[in-house]
């Protein structure tokens, strides 16, 4: 294996809660004055309860070593102190305790186009922001040509940026981020802005720099991200570090832990049935499960999956209805439907109570989706809409036994079963 | 992993800056964002102006026509026999510079903090690229300055230039640090205290007054002069009206004063400044 190239020890970051200090200077001057006659602190708080108590850690003793041209993920819920990792290591804030070292030259990226000055143009803002993510001004206009091709804004580039579009300025920021030739390069997730192809060509240029024998630290929330770009992965949960090895079974193991959470919930009960809709059947929980009757939010490709309806009955004046569901990828786009309709030749009496359907085989590739239900009666009446019924992974599968799977990152979201002749 | 082996490492980060952390050499590595950053402020403040740079020579010279007019030819305050245009223009200039550093790099922290919060760079940058910025001010200003002192020069026989002309690099140099110095102090304490942005701009207003610009020294009451003993700027602009003007003197020991108080509010500046850059992203 490579050197170590960042070497992180046992690292602790605390934050104070609340009002940092008094934020006046005469109070402060009154605090400290009082201090050295050995008086009680004015403006201490009355109830006794020591100052201590707002603080807490972001993290708690995190050691780990990142070799030369790994390209490591972090992971873990929101809160859990990824983003505080990458901040002590792109030197943004300090750690309370702990020591970091590095080898190589570091640039991080907690987000593109920092520093981008409305008022300047395209080609100014190119060096500007280059600069300040540590590229001299010679390997810019080196690589000028490089960088306004990958953004796509040749007509624009002396324009100011405050006229650009928002993808185009997008565009140009990660352009100039994707040619730093740093060492190590540290990412926030950056790739969560931008239209979904300019998404892809980043990724496959990150893929590209990863392959060069580059170190990169990386945050997504994106498990197929994480599995398509990243050999390794640390899994961190309220400021400690719980795992650190390969990608794929870290995430695995993070989806799984994820499933007993909160986070996503199998059955998903409803909090509150909304009343905006018609007086008709409502659906008051959803759950998810196999075909043998295993409740799992976790499915590969081409696996069935079951949902199982509870509904609350409520007669109208109509005596039946449709149940409908979509399928909607991560991106919110509608991706799949089906209906029990009059043309499906199913309808449903109101007074139902539970409803099952099995979903065929979806070929999706990896990635997150979400189902949403609708019970109507087509063109005439609503009765009830959940568009956030319930959560569910594809993970990556060797569908055809090959040993291999088909990472996240084309831009296709369906595996349809085909033979080459 | 290769325990055991010395490793150097590039890089180390460990909790808390010592107490003078300078690194001159990685502010020399970011030479390029310093000049950026300068163009940058140079190209953005004059963008969609008519009269774009030449606001450089409007302002000094509009202030200065109306301060000749008001203290001279109103209040008829002394100019130690020395043409009161140059006077005043003199002063003006100066000031602007000194004030112009000093605001500009007090709001360092609070006005970069979202910069700042995305990516490290040599903090130092941002207060040194605002001191070039206003050189560059200066520079046209000085120029505009020395129009006239020629014009006068040729015209009067009111001004005598000394010897001590060859100080002025001395004085810039010596403005700059001080402007840099209070700036970075004030710009710290921001961090945590906000009042202090109040009080910026209007005590830099202030301090003006307690400073000979609209004034020689020579006319300020004895009991008082103590004001200007401890006033860093006083002895700047007298001796570049000594060495100018030829009115007045240079009072040596005055000046020498104020070269150490700038060295220890240059030193100050530092210090604070490199012990709130690491951490002040948690606080502000």
């Amino acid at each position: 294996m490579g050197d170590t190239v960042i070497k992180v020890e046992n690292l602790w970051k605390e934050y104070r809660l609340g009002v940092v200090n008094h934020n006046t200077l005469t109070r402060d001057l009154q605090s400290w004055w009082s201090r050295i006659l050995g008086k009680d602190d004015p403006n201490s708080i009355v109830d006794g309860r020591p100052q201590t108590s707002g603080r807490f850690w972001a993290l708690e003793g995190v050691s780990f070593d990142v070799k030369k041209g790994d390209v490591v993920g972090i992971i873990g819920r929101n809160g859990a102190g990824k983003s505080t990792i990458l901040k002590i290591l792109s030197q943004v804030t300090t750690p309370t305790k702990g020591v970091v070292r590095f080898n190589g030259r570091i640039a991080s990226l907690l987000e593109v186009g920092t520093g981008f000055h409305p008022e300047l143009t395209g080609r100014e803002n190119i060096f500007l922001n280059g600069a300040i993510l540590g590229l001299s001004k010679a390997n810019i206009s080196k690589k000028l040509d490089e960088i306004v091709a990958f953004a796509d804004i040749e007509q624009f580039l002396d324009t100011p940026v405050k006229r650009y579009s928002s993808g185009m300025y997008v565009r140009l920021a990660f352009a100039v981020a994707a040619h730093l030739d740093s060492e190590i390069l540290l990412v926030d997730e950056v790739l969560a802005v931008g239209d979904i192809a300019f998404k892809k060509k980043c990724i496959g240029k990150m893929g590209e720099i990863g392959q060069c024998g580059r170190t990169i630290i990386f945050i997504s929330h994106d498990m197929t991200q994480i599995n398509s770009l990243c050999n390794k992965s640390i899994l961190i949960d309220n400021g400690k570090l719980l795992d650190y090895g390969d990608a794929r079974t870290i995430t695995t193991k993070y989806l799984d832990s994820v499933n007993d959470l909160v986070e996503i919930k199998n059955p998903n009960i409803r909090s509150a049935i909304p009343a905006n809709f018609k007086k008709g059947p409502k659906i008051e929980s959803v759950s998810i499960s196999d075909t043998k009757g295993n409740l799992k939010t976790c499915f590969t490709s081409l696996e069935s999956i079951v949902v199982n309806l509870k509904i609350r009955p409520e007669l109208s004046a109509e005596k039946q209805f449709s149940a409908v569901w979509f399928l909607h990828d991560h991106s919110d786009a509608q991706i799949a439907v089906g209906a029990s309709t009059p043309m499906d030749t199913t309808t449903y009496p109101q007074s139902t109570t539970c409803l099952s359907c099995v979903i065929n085989p979806i070929s999706l590739l990896p990635g997150s989706y979400r189902l949403r239900f609708v019970f109507h009666i087509p063109y005439h009446e609503m009765f009830d809409d959940w568009p956030n019924a319930i959560r569910f992974e594809i993970i990556e599968s060797d569908v055809n036994q090959t040993g291999y799977s088909y990472p996240g990152i084309w831009s296709a979201q369906q595996y349809v079963q085909h033979k080459w002749k | 992993m290769d325990t055991g082996s010395k490793k150097t490492w590039d890089k180390v980060i460990t909790p808390r800056n010592g107490w003078f952390d300078l690194h001159l050499d990685e502010l020399w590595k970011y030479r390029d964002l310093i000049c950026l950053f300068v163009w940058r402020d140079f190209v953005s403040i004059y963008k969609q102006t008519i009269l774009g740079p030449l606001w450089y020579i409007f302002q000094p010279l509009l202030t200065t026509i109306v301060f000749t007019f008001v203290f001279g030819n109103i209040a008829q305050l002394p100019t130690d026999g020395m043409p009161p245009f140059l006077f005043y223009l003199s002063g003006v200039i100066l000031w602007k510079y000194f004030s112009d550093c000093l605001v500009g790099t007090s709001n360092t922290f609070v006005n970069n903090a979202h910069i700042f919060g995305k990516v490290y760079f040599p903090r130092l940058t941002v207060p040194v690229s605002v001191v070039i910025s206003n050189l560059i001010a200066l520079f046209v200003q000085f120029v505009l300055f020395l129009i006239f002192y020629l014009y006068f020069l040729i015209n009067s026989v009111l001004i005598h230039p000394q010897p001590a002309i060859v100080l002025l690099p001395i004085l810039i140099i010596q403005m700059a640090a001080l402007g840099l110095g209070f700036g970075m102090i004030v710009s710290s304490l921001t961090t945590r205290y906000r009042d202090l942005t109040h009080l910026v701009s209007f005590g830099v207003q202030l301090w003006m007054f307690a400073t000979p610009v609209v004034y020689p020294a020579s006319s300020f009451p004895d009991k008082w002069l103590w004001i200007l003993s401890i006033n860093p700027m006083a002895p700047v602009i007298e001796t570049f009206r000594y060495a100018f003007l030829g009115a007045g003197s240079i009072d040596l020991q005055s000046w020498l004063t104020s070269i150490v108080i700038t060295i220890f509010v240059l030193f100050a500046g530092i210090m604070l400044y490199s012990r709130v850059e690491k951490t002040f992203m948690d606080t502000v």
